[in-house]
Formats: C-alpha cells, structure tokens, sequence
C-alpha cells in the first residue's frame, strides 16, 4: 500500500465540470449554427468558423503574451466566439468578425482577469461594438428562400415594425422558421427553441430567466399596442429569443441567486421594449443585456435570501 | 404552514450494506482508547499498566460536565498508555489493553431509574456520545431536558451520507429498543409534546417498521424526508420535521427541541435494560476500493487495520480511509488508527478517487448557492478571504453569515469548476472567531 491520502471533506464531488457545461452550451447552439447554414449558405459557415477560431486564437495568444495558465481547454471562447458569430448578419465582413471576436475576448473579458471576472457579456459586447463601429454591421440580408418582393427591400422585420403600415412583414411561420432577414443565428427559433430544452434538461440553464424575459416583452408590447399580433411579430423579430436563451444566461455576468436572475430577465425586457418602442434604433436586445449587466451586482445584493436562521446583524 | 424549500444536493446513496445485518469481527489483539472520543473534556484514565480488565469496565472516568467516560471494549491486561494524536492535531492520553481472547464481560447490573435525574446520571456513566457522528454527550443533552421546556423530540433517521447504513440497520434490527427508549422518554420528560421521526424516503423499510412500531402512539409522526442530502444537519431535520428554525447562535434546546440520533436512543435503552456502556458500535464499511461492502459490530478501540482485514479489503486498494461518509468524513494518516465511539463508519476510496480535480475559475453559475441548505452565498467567503483589510474582512464575513455554514459540503461537491469552498469556510470561521475573540479581550 501507498500513502493514505489526506485532504479535507467533502471528498467526492460532481462530475458535472466547466468544460462539460460549455460542451453543453455548445451542443445547444448547434441547431441554430445548422439552421443558419441552410437559410444564408456559405457565407454563414465563414462566419461562424472565423468567430470561433479567432476567439480560440485571441484567448490563447493574449495567455502566451501574458503569461498565464492557458484556459482555452474550458471552450469558453469557443461558446464566446459562437454565440457571436451567430447574431451578427450575413453581410459582415471577415475582418469584422476577426475584430469583433478579439474585442469580446481580449478587452472584454481578458483584460478583466479572464473566464469568471468580466462584467459584461462578451458577446453582446463585441455585437454592439461591431454594430456602433461598424454601422452597415447591424441589419440583415435576406435568406435564400425569399421571393423577389422581399428581396428589394430586405429590411428586417423589427425595421418593418417601426414603420406605421407595417407593409411587406413576413408570415409568422416565415418567422418561425427564420425566412427573414436579420442576424444569421437568430432567425430560426424553432431551432432555439430546441436548444434552450436541451439546456434546461442538461441542468445547464434554470426556465425563468429566457421565459420571463421574453413574457415581459410580449406583455408589455401588448399592454402598449393592445395588439396581439403585434406582440407576437416583437417577441419573434430580432434577437430576442436567441438572446434571451444565449445571452441574457451566461452565468458571468448576471446575478448568482435564482431570485436575482429573475430580476435580471425581468430588467433586461423592460429595457428591450422601451428601446425598441421609443428608442432610435430598431434592435434593443444587446443594449439591454449590457445595462442590466452593469446594474447586475447591485441587483445579486438586493436579491440575497435570509439564510436559515440568520438573525439581523444589529439585533444580537 | 408555509415552509420554505431548503437548498440540497443529489449526492449518489451507495447504500450497498443496507440489507445486511452487522456481524461481529474477530476479537482484536489489542485496542487504543483515547480518551478524547467527545466533545468536551477528556476523560481521566483510571487504570494503570498491568491491570486487568473485563469488557465493561471503567477505563477513564468523565472530567467534567461536558465529558463522558471511557470504558473498556475487550477483556485483557492494560498494556501501556500512549499518546495518540487525534485528526484535529491534539495530543491526547490512549489506553492500550491487550485482549486475552476470551471477551469475558463484567458483572452488569442495569441502573434503577425513577426519575429524569436518575436518568442522566445512568446516561453520565453510560459513556453515550452522539452517534451520529458529533460526539455530544448524550447526558449534557438530556440535562437540558430537565429545565424544562422541551415540547419537541426529533428522532434522526435520515442518515444523509453516501455508503453509511448503521442508522438503517439500528432501525431495521432494534427497532424495538428505539420504541422503548422513546417511551422511556415520554415518562421522564412530561414537556414532550411531539415526536417526529425523520428518515430519508430511500430507505422504506426503516420507515415502514418505524410506522408499525410507533402506531400506538399518537404523538409521534413518522416524517418520510426527501433523499437528498443533507437531509440528516440538525438544523435541517430539525426544520424539515417540526418546522422549526434554529437560530445562530442558539441550540435545539433554546426553542424546545431535543434531537437525538436513532441509534444513541436504541443504545441509551440497551444500557437502561443491561447496564452495559457503550463499548461496540456497528461499523458500515464501504467505498470504492472496496469489494464486498459490510456491516460489522466493532469494540471500541479497534485499529482501522484490523476492521479493514475483518471487511476483506486489499490493502493496495486503498487510498484514502475516512471516519465517517464521504461528504463530511475526516480523512486518517495511519491504518493504525482507533476507531472510537463516533465511527459510524469506514469510507475506503481508491487512490484515484481520492484525488480531487484542479480547481478552475469560477464561473459565477450559482451551483454553489443553489445547493446550500442554509441559503447561504460559499463564493462570497472565498472572496472575502481576499481583502486585505482585516476590519473590512471580518465585517463582510459578519454580514454573510459565515457562522451559519456547518460544513456540510454540499456547495464544494457542486462546484463544476472544484473551488475549495468549504475550506475556505473553515479558515475565514476560524479568522472571524479569533478576530471577534482578539475584540471582546481588547473591549475587557
Ligand atoms: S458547507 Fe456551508 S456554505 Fe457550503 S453548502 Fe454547506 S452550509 Fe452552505
Ligand atoms: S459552484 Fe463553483 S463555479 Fe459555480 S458559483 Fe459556486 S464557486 Fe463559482
């Protein structure tokens, strides 16, 4: 016999690690890379492989240059660089995506102290910085199913929305299935949908947060229009879903606590339509996820449970 | 009543042994008995090398108070004393007795109880600590029942832990002295109102004959609990049976309730109805290094060697032996080591179980919070432990509850990135204790 080992209890632990829940993250957004394959051909696929290989490069070169321990193997910039690539639109440019992907790793989440210290979310991030740097980088381009009409506008639907008569919106099944224009990833929310199921069966993700955020858009989209048809078009129109299932659950930079993340979800709706509905740009989703980041910390204070037995602090 | 759902953890059951019944191992050579199986005082050896010894006799006798005597577990000879240096880094007295074989017991003559003092007092010489695991003594636990004031009897079945099923077999083989040591219970200590029986619902023959054997009595409610670990704390039987909130700080007693192991009220009975202390104990042996999983009857004292041999584990299996389950089991140096009144169990894992992954960053996934039975936040005390500034440190540990944690290690076995949390719990207590010791001297 050997040595007995010696360490301190608990001494068995869970075999659930990080590098398995960013696999699982990945898996998820496996349906909505296909879908976005098969609706913008080609250019999709150079798109999400330049995303992902420069985020995997970004990461890795900014750890040789620093010097630290390589955290590559935890696929976090992998699940960074594709749930970028998958809400940017089909007309990016590769450089763009090149820029883009650096931006979120390095100056997002790198320079912040790398996997578990940024304060915002890397993609969303690196979205809005194409979006703003970029300004072409923000709308959309018509899928390969279109017909002609649509093909001479190619406005997205949330552009469409914003218009009084709302002439020339695709079918709701249209919108389903993502034969839209707008971001490559984002158009197909049946295969969202799929992921977000796979997420919550795997225990990677809890309902709330995706359900509540889009509840609350659609709500309050009705309650403004009173239309329900209109409502709907908003919940399906721009990245809403994919965001709310990708971006608004990254666990970084939203609240630790159940009750704090139902906040968050809640905030980032709000905030959605209150862009969308009276703010100058089309799309809200990124803006929202991003403030209600920053206000995440405050909101993780304010929504700490009473421990079991926990006497205020002034009354001992 | 509205009762909050407390956080918990699907920790694997292993309950491998929990159809076997314990079997007797063979008589020792020799045993150690530190004299320090407690909380509390250690006890004062009263025998000297050369004496000889019969199973039953008084080895040590209880210091003080909080304190519990040691009696012998084999008949033989008093060998020597050692010193025996016990997990937590104390030195302590052990008496070593060597056996001659024979078991021979002395005379017993059961305690005459008549009242609840005579009821401690017996269960002062009984030598009975918490089997559970904690080590109480069981008298200092019973004396606060003689103030008065306790309406609530929380029987502790649960038995949470991985691999360990002494409590199961206690249940399943002696039932029946649970059922009398709570009558017995009843009579004494007028005040008790209501008795629950908490076990995990992964073990349906304990409940069943526990219903059965309680069916004649109206006040006591068997409480089938969720399996899910750590069904078993005090604090969380305690809530999940009676509803009740234990505050920090405070003890069951302060709000009424009494709890005891299932298995110290059966040998709190065998004791009242024999007269013999404790000096065996069933001993689950189990983990992933070892073949054929047992229960065994132990004398007290016995070297984790001699258990292992009896169990029929291969020495190059092992890795890591544990006192205790794997979620709150203390890790031993030396296969020489005595197994003592607290050892409800033998965890024997492989070498590469026993090794834990790397810790990676955290991911901020709210695992660890989720899976806390007390509702506490693990990642704020890690982060604590980083600020430089003493004042600040203590104060933001004060604000986060530190003091409520009791280490059940539910938050570190879910942690997918494998933070040390509940070490760095231990160590910002122990800060935060010394601090707050260092300031009440400094006010004085
Ligand atoms: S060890 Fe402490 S902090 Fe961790 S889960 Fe248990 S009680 Fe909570
Ligand atoms: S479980 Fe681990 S990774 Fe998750 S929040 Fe807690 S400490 Fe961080």
């Amino acid at each position: 016999m050997n040595k007995l080992t010696v360490s301190t209890s608990p001494h068995i632990q869970t075999k659930v690690t990080t590098s398995r829940i960013m696999a699982d993250v990945i898996i998820a957004l496996s349906l909505p890379a296909i879908a976005s394959v098969v609706l913008y051909g080609l250019p999709a696929l150079l798109i999400i492989v330049t995303c992902v290989g420069s985020a995997i490069i970004s990461e890795l070169l900014f750890n040789l240059a620093t010097k630290r321990q390589q955290t590559v193997g935890d696929l976090s910039a992998a699940v960074t660089g594709l749930i970028l690539a998958l809400s940017l639109p089909a007309d990016v440019k590769v450089w763009q995506c090149v820029v883009g992907s650096a931006f979120a790793i390095v100056v997002v989440k790198c320079l912040f102290g790398g996997l578990g210290h940024n304060f915002a979310n890397p993609a969303a991030t690196g979205r809005i910085f194409l979006f703003l740097a970029f300004a072409e980088a923000g709308g959309g381009v018509s899928t390969r199913f279109m017909n002609e009409a649509e093909l001479v506008t190619s406005a997205t639907p949330l552009e469409l929305l914003k218009t009084s008569t709302f002439e020339g919106l695709p079918s709701l099944l249209d919108m389903f299935l993502g034969n839209r224009a707008g971001a490559i990833g984002e158009g197909c929310i049946l295969a969202i949908l799929i992921g977000f199921v796979w997420l919550v069966a795997r225990r990677v993700i809890k309902w709330e947060t995706p359900v509540i955020y889009v509840g609350t858009v659609f709500l309050l989209s009705l309650i403004v229009k009173g239309d329900l048809e209109f409502a709907i078009y908003q919940v399906m129109a721009g990245g809403l879903v994919y965001a709310a299932v990708f971006m608004a659950t990254d666990y970084v930079t939203t609240p630790i606590n159940r009750a704090g993340r139902a906040v968050f979800a809640l905030g980032c709706g709000v905030i959605t339509v209150l862009i969308r509905l009276f703010g100058s740009y089309p799309g809200g989703v990124s803006f929202a996820i991003l403030i209600m980041n920053i206000l995440s910390p405050y909101i993780e204070r304010l929504c700490r449970r009473r421990p079991l037995g926990g006497v205020k602090n002034d009354k001992k | 009543m509205f009762r909050r759902k407390l956080g918990k953890t699907h920790v694997p059951h292993y309950k491998n042994t929990a159809g076997t019944p314990a079997v007797a191992i063979p008589t020792p050579a020799s045993v150690l008995l530190p004299v320090a199986q407690h909380i509390g005082a250690p006890a004062t050896v009263v025998v000297k090398p050369g004496d000889t010894v019969k199973i039953g006799d008084i080895v040590a006798e209880a210091s003080s108070y909080v304190s519990s005597p040691i009696y012998a577990s084999v008949s033989g000879k008093v060998a020597k004393l050692e010193k025996y240096l016990r997990a937590d880094g104390k030195t302590v007295d052990a008496v070593r007795i060597e056996s001659d074989g024979l078991m021979e017991c002395r005379d017993l003559t059961p305690p005459d109880i008549n009242s609840i003092d005579d009821l401690t007092e017996a269960v002062r010489h009984s030598g009975l600590v918490g089997l559970g695991g904690a080590g109480f003594p069981t008298s200092v636990k019973l004396d606060a029942a003689k103030k008065g004031g306790i309406a609530t009897l929380v029987l502790n079945g649960a038995e949470c832990e991985p691999y360990i099923t002494a409590d199961t077999r206690t249940m399943l083989d002696d039932g029946e002295l649970i059922r009398e040591g709570v009558e017995l219970l009843l009579k004494f200590i007028p005040s008790l109102e209501k008795i629950y029986i908490g076990i995990e619902k992964n073990k349906p023959e304990c409940i069943e004959k526990m219903t059965e054997l309680f069916s004649d009595c109206e006040r006591a409610e068997v409480v089938s609990l969720p399996s899910l670990y750590p069904q078993g704390a005090e604090k969380v039987i305690v809530y999940n049976t009676a509803g009740i909130v234990i505050e920090e700080g405070k003890l069951p007693a302060d709000f009424g309730v009494l709890v005891m192991n299932v298995t110290s009220v059966a040998e709190l009975m065998r004791f009242v109805k024999t007269g013999m202390p404790l000096v065996s104990r069933t001993v689950t042996v189990d983990g992933s290094a070892v073949s054929e999983p047992k229960n065994l009857t132990v004398p007290i004292g016995t070297s984790v060697r001699n258990v292992l041999a009896a169990a029929g584990v291969a020495d190059d299996d092992i890795g890591m032996v544990l006192f205790g389950g794997p979620m709150m089991g203390t890790a031993i140096c030396s296969l020489d080591e005595p197994t003592v009144k607290t050892t409800g169990a033998l965890t024997v894992l492989t070498e590469a179980d026993a090794r834990r992954r790397e810790p990676t960053p955290c991911i901020h996934c709210g695992r660890c919070v989720a899976a806390c039975p007390i509702g506490l936040n693990p990642t704020a005390y890690s982060k604590a432990l980083d600020i430089e500034i003493t004042d600040d440190r203590m104060k933001k540990l004060e604000d986060e509850k530190i003091m409520l944690c009791m280490e059940c290690g539910c938050c570190s076995y879910v942690c997918p990135a494998s933070r040390p949390l509940v070490q760095n719990n231990r160590i910002a207590k122990v800060q935060l204790r010394d601090f707050q010791a260092h300031s009440a001297t400094l006010k004085n």
